[in-house]
Parts: structure tokens; sequence; C-alpha cells
């Protein structure tokens, strides 16, 4: 298995110490296999008692959950466009959490979900990326990286990752964009907004994607704005909007804005 | 039937009714409560926690520091379960010794953090119910701070609060160190010396209005000439 493969390599006697922990719950077997076997017993008693209410002061342990990120191609490219808060139940754990991962020089990944999970499997794929790009010579095209990421996360289907992300790049074909989640789905498309602000956004975008031919510093602005306005009316999405445009030559960061900037600046705007 | 409305964990009323069976399945965590807070400086970084280390509505001792020395440039505070702590940074001293054995140098900080992040991850099917932070200096030699989450999340920060009372420090965090929420004010770099007194300062707060944290205070402050500790008490009810 992936996880257990990579971490093995490093760690000497630890692998086996998250095996032997989970013996007394799964009554009778002791297997060598990774986290497959013991999938369904393991996600019942670790995952899920640990999500659940304790009675009493004990406490749920929570993950931090990303939230809203989009990205569309245009004539130019691709825009992708993110919030930066992250939070903990009911706790803003970050407003400045990083939500775009620089896979390569010229791929993008975006988180939403789980932001462990998003971080480590596409800091995972940046490596196999870079595998390929030795072995056969040339950059990895955007279908074939978002099919490693999709292929890598399905084995751990039905065992509680969570994670919702979008492939950005450009290769030989022109821009490419890729959906990618924890569930198996892989989609190619224009246009993807994810998260708990994901229908704000596309409201936005969609809008403003129906004049074509829009010019870099349109797109970007659209962008911004879509996250703005999802910021606006979703509670989980918040902080600044980062933005970035992919290209022929790679990626570049267009901006980074904090959303009360924003607010007083389309506030003046519509003032006027 | 005897109905008690109880006030859970998120706010929201829970009722208990006391008649029938109640299944009690063993848990392999316990909240051993506890507060951590990183800040970092210019040249400087400071990790603070309390010492109280309690379990339901008992203290099981008021001297169980929760900052850990990894290397001379580095240290970690680590919270929740006492278990899982106790092991990490077992785990972590053998790998920073593996490291240094390996390639002859120590790690430095942020190997350290991008380390956590994995050995966190490994075990993401049955976490390490803990909340990290590590703080430290840099190759350059300016103060870091990195915050985790129980499965591996993380990224660097200016100041960071985690534990039991870190939704109550960190908004006072926010505000005297990040400059939030205030309109025409000097942003002015922090200094040791104030560093220091509004860590003192914030975790008086804490101990005022969390019942986990309490009855004294260890600050390890980190600088180029290596890693200075200081107790203070706190409260001890």
């Amino acid at each position: 298995m992936a996880l257990a493969n990579v971490l093995q390599s490093e760690s000497v006697d630890f692998s086996n110490y998250g095996r032997k922990c989970r013996g007394f719950s799964s009554s009778l077997y002791e297997t060598e296999l990774g986290l497959e076997s013991v999938g369904g017993d393991n996600l019942s008693f670790a995952v899920r008692t640990a999500c659940s209410d304790g009675d009493g002061p004990e406490r749920k342990i929570q993950f931090l959950h990303g939230t809203t990120t989009l990205a569309f191609k245009f004539q130019h490219g691709v825009i992708v466009a993110v919030d930066s808060r992250a939070t903990a139940g009911a706790y803003i754990a970050s407003q400045t959490v990083k939500k775009v991962i620089e896979i390569n020089p010229y791929l993008l990944g975006t988180m939403a979900g789980g932001a462990a999970d998003c971080s480590f499997w596409e800091r995972l794929l940046a490596r196999q990326c870079r595998v390929y790009e030795l072995r056969n010579k040339e950059r990895i095209s955007v279908a074939a990286a978002s099919k490693l990421l999709a292929n890598m996360v399905y084995q751990y289907k039905g065992m509680g990752l969570s994670m919702g992300t979008m492939v950005c790049g450009w290769d030989k074909t022109g821009p490419g964009l890729y959906y990618v989640d924890s569930e198996g789905n892989r989609v190619c498309g224009d246009l993807f907004a994810v998260g708990s602000g994901s229908m704000y956004a596309y409201g936005i975008v969609d809008s403003g994607l129906k004049q074509k031919d829009l010019t870099v510093e349109e797109a970007c602005d659209l962008g911004c704005r879509a996250i703005y306005q999802a910021t606006y009316r979703d509670a989980y999405s918040g902080g600044q909007v980062n933005l970035y445009h992919v290209h022929s030559e790679g990626w570049n960061r267009v901006s980074q804005s904090d959303v009360l900037m924003l607010h007083q600046q389309y506030q003046n705007l519509t003032d006027q | 039937m005897f109905v008690t409305q109880v006030y859970g964990d998120n706010g929201k009323m829970k009722e208990y009714h006391y008649t029938g069976p109640v299944e009690h399945r063993f848990s392999p965590y316990s909240f051993n409560g506890g507060t951590v807070l990183a800040v970092a400086g210019e040249d400087f970084a400071i990790v603070a926690s309390d010492t109280r280390l309690s379990e339901g509505y008992s203290i099981h001792s008021r001297d169980s520091p929760k900052c850990y020395k990894l290397t001379d440039t580095t240290v970690i505070g680590c919270s929740g379960f006492h278990g899982d702590c106790l092991t990490l940074t077992k785990i972590i001293d053998a790998r920073l010794k593996m490291y240094k054995h390996s390639n002859n140098k120590c790690m430095t900080s942020g190997a350290i953090a991008a380390m956590l992040s994995t050995i966190l991850y490994g075990r993401r099917f049955f976490p390490y119910y803990v909340y990290n932070i590590i703080g430290g200096l840099d190759e350059e030699g300016k103060g870091a701070v990195y915050s985790f989450d129980p499965v591996g999340s993380y990224q660097r920060d200016t100041y960071k609060a985690g534990g039991s009372a870190s939704a109550m420090l960190q908004p006072l965090l926010d505000n005297q160190i990040g400059f939030k929420n205030m309109e025409g004010v000097q942003h002015l770099p922090l200094s040791q010396e104030k560093a220091v007194q509004l860590v003192k300062d914030v975790f008086i707060s804490a101990a005022e209005r969390d019942v986990y944290t309490g009855d004294a205070l260890r600050i390890c402050i980190v600088t180029k000439d290596g890693i200075k500790e200081e107790t203070v008490p706190l409260r001890k009810d």
C-alpha cells in the first residue's frame, strides 16, 4: 500500500506500531498486510470512536477542514483561486492556510476537505511526478498526474479520507484541469468549484464566463470576486484570497488579498 | 424515568436517561488537558506550557510540563492525550538520532516539522491524539513556529496557541502580536522581554477561565545562545 510503503522506507519499526495498537479491536486475525485488511474494523473503532461524543469531559479529535476553492480554464490558461480559512469544528484554527499546493513549476493542486489528507497526498504526487520526469525525460501531463493521484487515494476508498482537489496545469495539449476526490471521482472540465462555499462561487463565475474571450486581468478579477462572495456568505470560508494563473510557461502567483480589504474595495465601487 | 439536561461539548443540550443498560466501549484515548503556546520573534522563539495533568475531574500531577527539548534550537509543546505525547516525543527523539547518525548533522526546525507531519499522517486511521506546536530558530537564525493538527497538517506561523485553552488565548495573541482588528496602530516588532511578559499574562488569563490550565507555567526561550527555562506559578485551584 502506498502509505505503508512510503513510511516503511523511512522508519524502521514504527510501521508496526499502529497495527499492534489496533489489535484490541480486531479480535482474532493478525495480518501482515497494510492498512486495507483492517480497514472496515479499524474505521469503526478508531476514527468513529474518536469523533463520537464522549461523555463528560472527553473531547472529540477535530481535524482541520479546508473550504472554498475554484479553478477555471479560459483563453490564456487556467485561473486558480482559493480562500485561506481552516476550521476545526466551529473553531477557526487558521486564517492563513495555503490551499494551493505547488506540485512543480507547471502543476498546481488545490486543497479542500481534510487539510492533512490533501497536503500529504499531493506531496506524494509531487514525488511521483518527479520520478516520472526522471524516467521518461519529459514532463508529466495533467491527465497522467491526476490519474496517479486518483489511483493512490482509490485504494483508501471507504476508510475516511476526505479530499476534494483540482489538479491544474499546462501540458502539450494546452491547459488542463481535473477534479479528483477521495470518493474516486476524476473528471475533466472547464470550471470547478469545491468546498462548502462552492455554490456561491459557481454563481459568480458562471455569470462572468458567459461573455467569452476574457483577458488575463478580467479572469483574475472574476476568480477573486467569486471567492470573495463565497467568503461573504459561507461561514467556513474566509481569510485571504490567493490567486494563481497557469499559462504555457508555468504558473505564477497573481495576488493575495485580505477579504476585509476586498470588501471595502467592492463597497467603494458600489457606492460610486 | 429521570431526565437531566446537560450542555454538551458544542453547546447543544444533551439528555441523559437513566433507564436500561448503556453500552460503554473501551476508549483508547483520554483527555489530559493542558495548554501550549509558541511565539516567534526576530531572533528568538518562546514555547510555553502549563504543568497541570488532569483526567476527568481529577488532577494527576501539578508538575508535568508539556514542553520537550528536541535539539539546541528546537522545542516542541505537546498537549492532548499524555500517553500519545510521551510516545510521540520518544519517536521524534529516536528519529533525530537516526538522522544525526546518517547525515552527520542536527535536524533543522523546518526539517523536524516536515518529519513530524509524516509521522502523524502515518497514523491517519488511528491518530495520535496530540496537538503539537514546534518553536525554534530556522537556518537563518530567525524565530519559527510550526503548528500541527492531530493528523499532520502543518504550517509555519508567527504565534500559535494549542490545547484546551487555545480558543481563549489565540484571539488575545491575534490582537497583541498580530495587531488584528486594530486601526491606526503602529506595528512594532516584538522584543523578547515583551513577548515573555505577554506569555505570562496570557496564561494567567487562561488559568482563570479554563479548568484544565493552571498550577504552574513553564517557559522555554530559544535563542542562538541556547535554551533558557523559566517557571512561573499559576492558580492552583
